[in-house]
């Protein structure tokens, strides 16, 4: 596989894994409201996966988007962990939003400067809905922050629990060095400081405590995930591999 | 208001001889024999309210439970598009649910105590729903079949007599041509695929053809409500009229794909213009609007459990907000 | 009578979300329609429930939501209406209404 299809599924990949986690929510949101609002989110998301995957297509040159949304097994896929962790209750599903948003607004930004025409243009227009997904997942960091005795506990306890699938979002290994030296992908170290300014902001208006940052989760650039990845791809790729003929 | 308050007014009103109740009744009929809107502010009879009550928040639910046996298939959609396309129309249900939420809300009930008689059973929902979806190609059927007989129902409901009711109805016109479409659209690729597309799709029609026409209800001489629905324009057109319409229309759309309706009685009548059809299975038809459908108990423990477990998240908001006006 | 819209279950109205309007300016230049309301506990939230909800096909360039109880209503041309206790609220809602603790059969 060349690099740059690797690099692109990376992106891709946390996007459609993210995506298909957010899906799970329909009609089951506290409220109506919240319901449609995580419903977008995930269809931006799946917009931006659906578009990444295609420009992956192009230059793989013999897959489509569908072959490698579909296709692939849980040793090919490189999304972060993050993304495919369970939604839990809505204080985990909103952690893992805030957390992935806040690296997303930055990340994508860096990217939209990107020598890649084709991913710059995507990043730039990712821009804009990633600020509202990150103005939603913020929000409601704080309200449940700073909610009731119970919601402080339990969004808490989310942030405590997942903290440790942030460290994959800063490492650099080596593909990353390339498309950097390649001036088409970034310098994931340096969205760090940013990042913990973003964090930090957001949990002392919610009232909460940052974890302190101990032993952090990482593989998924090398296609080592949770075990949760095998069982969202079984869902996720049935039909297509039940029915390789069909045309859906 | 207080009691010495409306006292006066009564007296005042004896005095002038003037019996405002009757005054009231006839400007509300002159109103709907105008065909002008019904404005939440103005006088209606109890029964229209009530009336009105009942079957907005009746339509209302319908969009919301209707959520679950389509939400079923979003994560195993079998392709990126179509899983953008029933993630977007599934996302225009709960829209539309609010809408209607929304217009029933001007009437003086409210949200919490609509989702009350939700899951206490004293209010409905579409039956359709209490099917299950248990093939993709329910998906097609789905939004070409339960749309598509909602679509009819809805254009005519763009014309009820009661404004926010009217307005709701026009924008979920809007938007829904595109569910109809989506649906068709998967039956019609199916039914031109492999050999198992085929199958399923077929399939798929066999399951939710009866429960579809059923969806306009008993024929309007069983059907009590409609001599008032339709005195006060809440309804536009009977049952039967719709049913008919809906049928007249889906068998061409069946034809084209290759299809066959499972409907041994199905004709062409010339005299009539449109299609005779087969004898619904009231028996069914009264089992699952009582209770007795596959998934009656299944949509409502679903719908419960989502509302019970959010509501942590409900009083944290709450809670959050009140803590901002107490700082302002 | 009116009151007896409202719902008896205290413990409901308690729980009830606030209701928003919404007002949507479609383009630039035109003014702001009414569209229908948004349950929401802030304005932020407000705003986001009613874009979410409401401009899902790109009918917006502005937003306005304002929480119902702050509506002022003109009365429609048939006045004396007996019932009516106040006569600017715009809906009927039933969480309107402010009741002292502990009133019973109400």
């Amino acid at each position: 596989m060349q690099d740059l299809e690797k690099y692109i599924l990376r992106i891709a990949d946390s996007s459609l894994i993210l995506s298909h986690r957010l899906s799970e929510w329909c009609s089951k949101g506290p409220t109506l409201e919240e319901d449609i609002a995580i419903s977008n989110i995930s269809l931006d998301l799946l917009g931006r996966a659906n578009s990444l995957l295609e420009y992956c297509s192009k230059v793989n040159g013999n897959k489509s988007a569908d072959d490698l949304a579909f296709k692939r097994d849980e040793r090919e896929f490189y999304n972060f962990q993050i993304c495919e962790l369970e939604n839990g209750h809505f204080g985990d599903t909103i952690i893992r939003q805030f957390l992935f948003d806040s690296y997303a607004s930055l990340f994508f930004k860096k990217l939209s400067e990107s020598k890649d025409e084709t991913l710059s243009a995507i990043a730039l227009k990712s821009i804009k809905e990633i600020n509202y997904h990150l103005r939603h997942s913020s929000n409601w960091v704080i309200r449940l922050g700073d909610g009731t005795k119970l919601s402080k506990e339990k969004i808490q306890d989310s942030l405590n629990k997942i903290w440790k699938y942030t460290g994959e979002f800063f490492e650099m290994d080596e593909l990353d060095n390339e498309m950097l030296k390649k001036q088409i992908g970034l310098d994931n170290k340096e969205l760090k400081n940013q990042w913990d300014i973003i964090i930090n902001e957001t949990l002392e208006k919610a009232k909460l405590n940052r974890p302190k940052d101990g032993f952090m989760m990482t593989g998924s650039k090398k296609g080592i995930h949770t075990e949760l990845l095998g069982k969202i791809l079984s869902e996720m790729q049935y039909i297509p591999r039940a029915y390789p003929d069909a045309k859906w | 208001m207080s009691e010495q308050t409306i006292d006066k007014k009564v007296d005042s009103a004896k005095k002038r001889k003037i019996n405002y109740a009757v005054l009231q009744e006839e400007i509300f009929e002159n109103k709907i024999n105008a065909e002008k809107k019904i404005e939440p502010k103005d006088w209606m009879p109890e029964g229209y309210r009530n009336h009105l009550i009942r079957q907005i928040s009746q339509h209302a639910h319908s969009e919301i439970i209707g959520m679950q046996p389509e939400g079923n298939w979003i994560t195993r959609a079998p392709s990126l598009r179509a899983k953008m396309i029933l993630l977007a129309k599934v996302q225009d249900e709960a829209g539309h649910g609010l809408y209607l939420y929304s217009a029933c809300e001007t009437l003086g009930i409210s949200r919490e105590e609509l989702n009350q008689q939700l899951h206490e059973g004293k209010a409905k929902y579409s039956s359709i729903f209490n099917y299950p979806t248990l093939s993709w190609a329910d998906m097609g059927a789905i939004g070409w079949l339960v749309d598509g007989a909602a679509i009819v129902n809805q254009v005519s409901l763009q014309k009820t007599s009661y404004g926010p009711y009217s307005r709701g109805m026009i924008k979920i016109c809007k938007e829904e041509s595109f569910h109809q479409r989506q649906g068709y659209e998967i039956m019609a690729q199916m039914a031109n695929g492999t050999k198992e597309q085929k199958e399923m799709a077929q399939d798929a029609l066999n399951r939710f053809w009866w429960p579809s026409i059923m969806m306009f209800g008993p024929h309007d001489a069983d059907s009590p409500r409609t001599g008032n629905a339709m005195k006060w324009k809440i309804k536009r057109k009977t049952n039967d009229e719709l049913r008919q319409s809906f049928i007249d229309k889906t068998v061409e759309q069946a034809e084209l794909i290759g299809l066959k309706i499972p409907d041994p009685d199905l004709k062409w009548n010339e005299e009539k213009g449109s299609y005779d059809f087969g004898e619904i299975d009231w028996e069914e038809f009264w089992n699952v609007v009582n209770g007795n459908g596959p998934c009656n108990e299944q949509r409502l423990d679903h719908h419960k459990k989502a509302h019970n477990e959010g509501e942590w998240v409900r009083d944290a908001a709450r809670a959050y907000s009140q803590k901002q006006t107490t700082n302002e | 009578m009116q009151l007896e819209l409202i719902h008896k279950n205290k413990l409901q109205m308690n729980k009830a979300a606030t209701i928003w309007e919404v007002f949507i300016q479609s383009k630039n230049g035109l003014a702001h329609k009414h569209v229908g309301n948004v349950h929401a506990e802030d304005k932020e939230m407000a705003l986001q429930n009613a874009r979410d909800l409401y401009t899902r096909r790109n009918e917006g360039s502005c937003i306005w939501v304002v929480k119902s109880e702050h509506i002022v209503s003109s009365v429609p041309e048939d006045e004396e209406s007996f019932f009516d206790p106040s006569n600017d609220k715009v809906y009927r809602h039933p969480t309107f209404y402010n009741l002292p603790d502990g009133v019973k059969h109400i």
